[in-house]
């Protein structure tokens, strides 16, 4: 299969490869899919108190359009409000990417982990 | 040292054509480009006479007779004309088949065709190794099985099954026996005779020959196998498969299986020693590597192992510079993994992270390091970013996670 110039530079240098504390009240974590699957995606994100986010970062387990997805994700979250972040669609994925029809599910997954992550950190909020 | 990359270790897919073969082959497009059914002038003997030729060159490979050789397309020819053939000619007799479920698609499909016009198959559960017991297809077999195929090697695996026992045990039974022995053909020993095989497929281009070409062996006598054909018109190969025959393609076909023969000793020691030589590195750097397949009986050319936390498809993306097969079924439309390596009953994420090496006559110790070299740094590199691992790390059982399946 050929891969998008986009998601081979993606592949070859992912961008926020990482972890932050997941105890940590202003971090959130979303893990999704399943090893069965072939994919899964832990992304995390930082917010100040102004509900922006600071920092994001990613870890993946799949195939290279599914690890261009979830970086691209980070790229998008830094600098921007937990609302944006909420609105990001695969379809913006699939597109920036130039993902090909058997490779949408990467980017579905992708959206879902925003959302995990995002719920993970309200919930943390709403705790205290 | 410097490999010419990228490095090519797909032979099971297929092998480049020895430039022996080659050579054999040129003067048959354009000098020599009689056909072999003419028999009226200088042209068409010539070209029947190198496909005679050729065909003891490839009877001589598996221990036959050259008239017990028909010539084809390929294996997903000779699998579709054993199987449907002798379903069509013997389904008077029975209309029971016994298979196993690692088999190619080439013979699983005409199985599930046959299934649909009214005849059943047993489809035989193998080890965890991906080999056939012997007691379990003893037991399958019925007064009403006419035929049982099996091939010799599996083409994902490597795993050889027991054929001399399978061929005496349908003797012994009054069953045929077809074997698809595609992925053997100068890997592994093979006598029609000794194992007692009554039908083989075989594919040149599995040898250092052309694509487009293969075999099947028809028994001729002790049983005297008949078959049904597939295509209806000149009653070529003793009327079993017509069609004018490809001369340049037999002839390669017939020198690759000379040189698969003369040189098998040698050709078996080098392919040994090159997946000998890949196991132990990939082993000694990235120790929890798990080796799929039987390793006693295995194809000398193959080796397929799983990288734990690290999945197939974007492994082999990393890999760039090396040409192999992922198990994992993201390069399909399917989620699914290689039905073969869920047969062995691996977990769904060791089957996502399966690659098939294969390595081939011209593959060098030196592409062998290259390769392990290539291997270890991208398997770091993706554990380094694999959530799985991370969790592994910090002592998460991975099969107790609740998992959200897309």
């Amino acid at each position: 299969m050929a891969y998008s110039d986009k998601v081979i530079d993606h592949y070859n240098n992912p961008r926020n490869v990482g972890s932050l504390d997941k105890d940590a009240k202003n971090v959130g974590t979303g893990i999704v899919g399943a090893p069965e699957c072939g994919d899964v995606m832990k992304l995390q994100i930082q917010v100040d108190e102004h509900g922006k986010i600071t920092d994001a970062k990613f870890k993946t387990y799949g195939c290279g359009s599914a690890i261009a997805s979830s970086s691209l994700a980070t790229e998008w979250l830094k600098g921007t409000s937990i609302d944006d972040a909420e609105a990001i669609k695969n379809t913006q994925i699939v597109e920036e990417l130039s993902l090909p029809p058997v490779k949408i599910h990467c980017s579905v997954l992708a959206e879902d982990a925003i959302k995990a992550a995002i719920e993970d950190f309200r919930s943390k909020q709403q705790e205290s | 040292m410097t490999v010419k990359t990228p490095v090519y270790m797909d032979n099971s897919a297929t092998t480049p054509c020895d430039p022996r073969v080659v050579e054999k082959m040129v003067p048959f497009f354009s000098e020599k480009f009689g056909n072999a059914a003419s028999r009226n002038h200088p042209f068409g003997w010539t070209a029947e006479a190198a496909v005679e030729e050729a065909r003891e060159h490839v009877a001589r490979l598996i221990g036959a007779h050259p008239k017990e050789i028909i010539w084809t397309s390929g294996s997903t020819e000779s699998n579709n004309l054993a199987i449907k053939g002798v379903a069509e000619m013997y389904a008077s007799k029975g209309k029971h088949l016994i298979t196993c479920v690692t088999e190619h698609k080439a013979v699983i499909d005409p199985m599930k065709h046959l299934e649909q016009q009214g005849f059943e198959v047993t489809w035989i559960q193998p080890d965890a190794q991906g080999r056939v017991d012997l007691d379990q297809l003893r037991d399958a077999i019925r007064d009403d099985t006419i035929l049982i195929s099996l091939m010799t090697a599996n083409n994902e695996i490597g795993t050889v099954h027991p054929i001399a026992e399978i061929g005496k045990l349908a003797k012994e039974k009054g069953v045929l026996f077809h074997t698809d022995a595609t992925q053997a053909a100068g890997r592994v020993r093979l006598d029609v005779i000794e194992q007692n095989v009554d039908l083989m497929s075989l594919s040149a281009h599995k040898f250092y020959g052309p694509k487009g070409v293969g075999a099947l062996y028809v028994r001729r006598k002790g049983p005297r196998v008949r078959l049904t054909p597939i295509l209806d018109g000149g009653g070529h190969e003793r009327g079993m498969r017509s069609g004018t025959l490809n001369v340049p393609g037999i002839v390669g076909m017939g020198e690759a299986a000379r040189l698969a023969h003369e040189e098998f000793e040698e050709n078996v020691a080098h392919l040994t020693r090159l997946t000998e030589r890949l196991k132990a590195g990939i082993l000694e750097k990235l120790p929890d590597s798990v080796l799929n397949g039987d390793q006693e009986h295995r194809l000398p050319s193959l080796v397929n192992v799983s990288f734990p936390y690290v999945e197939g498809e974007s492994l082999i993306m990393g890999i760039k510079d090396v040409a192999v097969s992922s198990g994992s079924a993201c390069t399909s439309a399917s989620l699914e993994p290689s039905y073969v390596l869920k047969a062995l009953g691996l977990g769904d994420e060791l089957a996502h992270s399966s690659i098939r090496f294969s390595v081939g006559r011209f593959n060098t110790e030196e592409e062998v390091d290259f390769v392990v070299d290539t291997v270890v740094r991208e398997v770091t590199r993706l554990r380094e970013m694999s959530p799985l691992w991370e969790m592994v790390q910090d002592g998460i059982d991975l099969s107790k996670v609740n998992w959200t399946s897309h």
